[in-house]
């Protein structure tokens, strides 16, 4: 498992490649790629600021996984977010999951970005012309997220 | 019992702390008798606490409900809910 909370960028070929390269047991490897937008509730977002809880935040991701884990066969998995003030264009988060079959790793891939956006402590503020504000939680992510619960 | 608190995003900002200690009579402590102890410092404290915010409490770094019960030593951290992703 790779698990890691940064400011700089990020390679997706690279970790991509982590997961499968030397594993010919691997048959699939799903990502998603986060990337920040330029418009949010109709403001133009010129900066986008992230926080986050040092410490519990990455505990509560390795959580994610072992969840994932625990729900799917799936042999490894990694998830990467940055911190710190990103601008649109900007990657701000990685999940990459590999399996033997697509399935699980499709399946696991949006388990884990629907937990990470509802349970793992980190905030966005966006900075526009008028202004900044934090961003609030949005019910349709606890709906995302609810839908795993059976 | 002597117990750390965390603050963070627009409690962080709000309340002008980002973190402290602080000592408490030992009794049984919950996140919510906490939460109305620290409320009662001003309107601004009771706001982020207490209010609309639907602030979200950890103990240890482990996310918690209201009455999960803090022990001494504990880190406490309030927050309101995560927009991460």
């Amino acid at each position: 498992m790779t698990v890691r909370v940064q400011t700089q960028d990020f390679d997706v070929g690279f970790e991509i490649n982590q997961l499968r390269v030397a594993r010919p047991d691997v048959g699939a490897v799903v990502s998603f790629v986060g990337q920040v937008r330029d418009l949010n509730d109709g403001n133009t977002i010129a900066t986008l600021t992230l926080e986050h809880y040092p410490g519990m935040t990455e505990k509560s991701l390795e959580a994610i996984v072992n969840q994932a884990k625990s729900r799917w066969n799936i042999m490894d998995a990694t998830i990467i977010h940055r911190v710190g003030t990103l601008q649109p264009l900007d990657q701000i988060v990685l999940v990459a999951v590999s399996s033997a079959h697509r399935n699980e790793a499709f399946s696991a891939c949006e388990f884990m970005m629907d937990y990470l956006k509802t349970e793992a402590p980190f905030w966005k503020k966006e900075a526009t012309a008028e202004g900044e504000q934090w961003l609030e939680a949005k019910e349709t992510d606890e709906t995302a997220r609810k839908r795993w619960e059976k | 019992m002597k117990i750390k608190i965390f603050y963070f995003a627009r409690l962080k900002e709000t309340l002008k702390f980002s973190t402290e200690d602080l000592e408490l009579p030992d009794e049984t402590l919950t996140i919510l008798k906490l939460k109305a102890l620290l409320a009662q410092r001003s309107d601004t404290w009771h706001e982020m606490l207490m209010g609309k915010l639907k602030v979200r409490g950890a103990i240890n770094h482990e996310l918690v409900d209201d009455l999960a019960t803090i022990h001494d030593g504990d880190e406490v951290a309030f927050f309101p809910p995560v927009t991460g992703g």
